[in-house]
């Protein structure tokens, strides 16, 4: 920012000059104030809602209660929690390598010629809507499924639909942390006659890890709150999936699927897993911004 | 050294070997993303034409088409836009102009960009239909679900907007700085125009993210399919529509095919257009230094 601290128009109309700047400071800090007070805004009114359900029903019956059956008072979100976890790892699990690898095949293996139009595929892939993503896994990946193992709405599904979605999350954020390896360290490994792979493997991947840890906490979070993608596909039953071909039921799931009629302290049961997955994306947003800020940790 | 032979030779597999799996992987996902690309295209091309997409939807959905649909989205999109543009903006001239990003408002206001924009979208709606349809008393609505996913898009348009700002050259603000302009002066002569196709490309990129959006609007705008005759009338959009139809309409697979890739062809044009606009913008601005 480069200003002079006093402002040095013109004599003639110095005073409305700086009326206006101050007006135009003034505005844009009320704007800013705006934006700063939306999030605690949002997470005002999810503990406003989720109060009614945290003050009467303790803490431990979310986890221990027999069932999920809110119209007998038994609230137990174990099972959706762990239909979470298992979706959005498992995604992980299979996004990570293939990210990775995309953001390799962009920076060192392909002409720059293929690497434009196949970075500009990843960023179509990462701009196709979610529904859409979950009408093509019903119509097409679940009666795929269902052949080699009925019924295929299952978690299988929804892993292979969630690591479409964070694919591109995880190239992207990968490539650009390969970027800011500085070109000595490459020209380097280069001039010892290391192999591609070695230079890779022993120079360009350590250098951008925490890079590459910021970008699949990222994608972490959008796992964990993606919501209509994973209804679509993953069948929605409430329990704790044996296999990878049961069905099972995310925390957003069950939040879009049952908030149109859900009263009382079954809304607030909503919005108290609402307020979880906040937390959790908040969490891993938080440690990607620190990895960001401490590139040596 | 006769065994440096056999470790050159394994090292030399490990190289190839690495380069098939690197090409496979991204031959994969090509691979995956025409699939996708030719099912949507290939089930949606047959039911769609100039009636469905100017006629209402009749049986559920199941005939008809989707103007009112249509009519719906543009209308939540254009009181997201309303809303979030002057504020996004504003933030943006704020944190690149104004205030350096040491200091505490600065990074609070950052900090809270962050977290919005990691933000699940179903949270979202879950706040907006407390906030906007009962606490103000909005209602199922076009404007709740337009004033939610305005909260959406700020963090896109903030953080497109501010890059774009802080891509101006610092000799624009010295040269205004020495001919004595006011700072209001040089914002908006001077550096907003030279920042307007990154504004434009957030722009675009924040109408695509809108668009896209479901589970937001879920709670907030509603499911009515009629043509909305206000603001404060539910209204269905797009997204919410294909939902609807593949999950809560037994038969109503080929209009969601076609209003799929009716969304997929509208975002794709939206996408590349604010590609384009980036990239250009980007040469130019090497030639120009």
């Amino acid at each position: 920012m480069i200003w002079s601290k006093h402002n040095i128009s013109s004599p003639s109309a110095p005073a409305d000059a700086m009326q206006v700047d101050k007006l135009i400071l003034w505005l844009l800090r009320g704007g800013g104030s705006i934006v700063a007070a939306l999030v605690l805004l949002i997470l005002l009114f999810l503990a406003v809602e989720s109060w009614p359900a945290l003050r009467h029903i303790p803490a431990g019956r979310f986890l221990n209660d027999p069932s999920w059956n809110p119209a007998e008072r038994m609230y137990n979100l174990a099972p959706m929690l762990s239909g979470t976890l298992y979706a959005a790892g498992g995604a992980l699990l299979v996004a990570t390598p293939l990210g990775v690898a995309s953001a390799l095949f962009i920076a060192y293996y392909s002409s720059p010629r293929t690497a434009g139009i196949y970075r500009r595929l990843i960023e179509l892939l990462a701009g196709i809507p979610s529904v859409v993503y979950g009408f093509w896994g019903l119509t097409t990946l679940v009666p795929l499924i269902n052949q080699l193992h009925p019924p295929g709405a299952s978690l299988l599904a929804g892993i292979l639909i969630l690591t479409l979605m964070i694919l591109p999350t995880i190239a992207l954020t990968a490539h650009a942390a390969l970027l800011a390896v500085p070109g000595e360290y490459l020209r380097g490994a280069a001039a010892l006659g290391m192999s591609r792979w070695g230079m890779i493997h022993g120079v360009a991947l350590p250098a951008a890890k925490t890079g590459l840890m910021a970008g699949i906490m990222l994608a972490a979070g959008r796992a964990i709150g993606e919501t209509m993608a994973v209804l679509m596909v993953t069948g929605n039953v409430v329990r704790h999936a044996d296999s990878l071909f049961d069905p099972v039921r995310t925390l957003a799931a069950n939040i879009a699927l049952e908030m149109a009629y859900a009263m009382d302290d079954h809304r607030a049961a909503l919005f108290i897993s609402g307020l979880t997955l906040m937390l959790m994306v908040m969490a891993l947003a938080g440690m990607a911004g620190w990895l960001g800020r401490n590139p040596h940790a | 050294m006769p065994e440096s032979v056999p470790v050159k030779l394994a090292h030399a597999l490990r190289d190839r070997f690495a380069q098939l799996a690197v090409c496979l992987a991204a031959a994969l996902v090509c691979a995956v993303f025409v699939w996708i690309v030719s099912d949507l295209v290939r089930g949606g091309w047959a039911h769609l034409s100039w009636d469905f997409l100017m006629d209402s939807p009749r049986n559920a959905g199941r005939a008809g088409g989707i103007g009112p649909i249509l009519v719906s989205t543009v209308l939540i999109l254009l009181i997201a836009l309303m809303t979030a543009l002057p504020l996004g903006w504003v933030t943006a001239a704020l944190l690149a102009e104004y205030v350096s990003a040491s200091s505490g408002f600065g990074c609070a206001v950052r900090y809270s960009l962050q977290v919005l924009a990691g933000v699940p979208s179903i949270v979202f709606g879950l706040f907006g239909n407390a906030f906007f349809s009962i606490y103000l008393d909005m209602g199922f609505s076009i404007l709740s679900g337009g004033l939610t996913l305005a909260c959406m898009l700020l963090p896109i348009l903030v953080s497109t907007a501010e890059s774009g700002l802080r891509a101006v050259p610092d000799a624009y603000r010295l040269s205004a700085a020495a001919l004595g302009l006011s700072r209001a002066t040089t914002l908006f002569r001077l550096l907003l125009p030279a920042a307007a196709p990154a504004l434009a490309a957030g722009l675009l990129l924040g109408i695509g993210r809108a668009m896209a959006e479901t589970a937001a609007l879920l709670f907030t705008s509603g499911y009515v399919d009629r043509m909305p005759g206000s603001l404060l009338d539910s209204g269905r959009s797009l997204a919410i529509h294909i939902f609807d139809l593949s999950m809560n309409v037994s038969g109503g697979d080929a209009p969601a095919h076609a209003s799929t890739l009716v969304l997929i062809v509208a975002l794709l044009l939206i996408n590349m257009a604010a590609m384009r606009l980036t990239a250009g913008w980007q040469r130019r601005k090497i030639v120009s230094e």
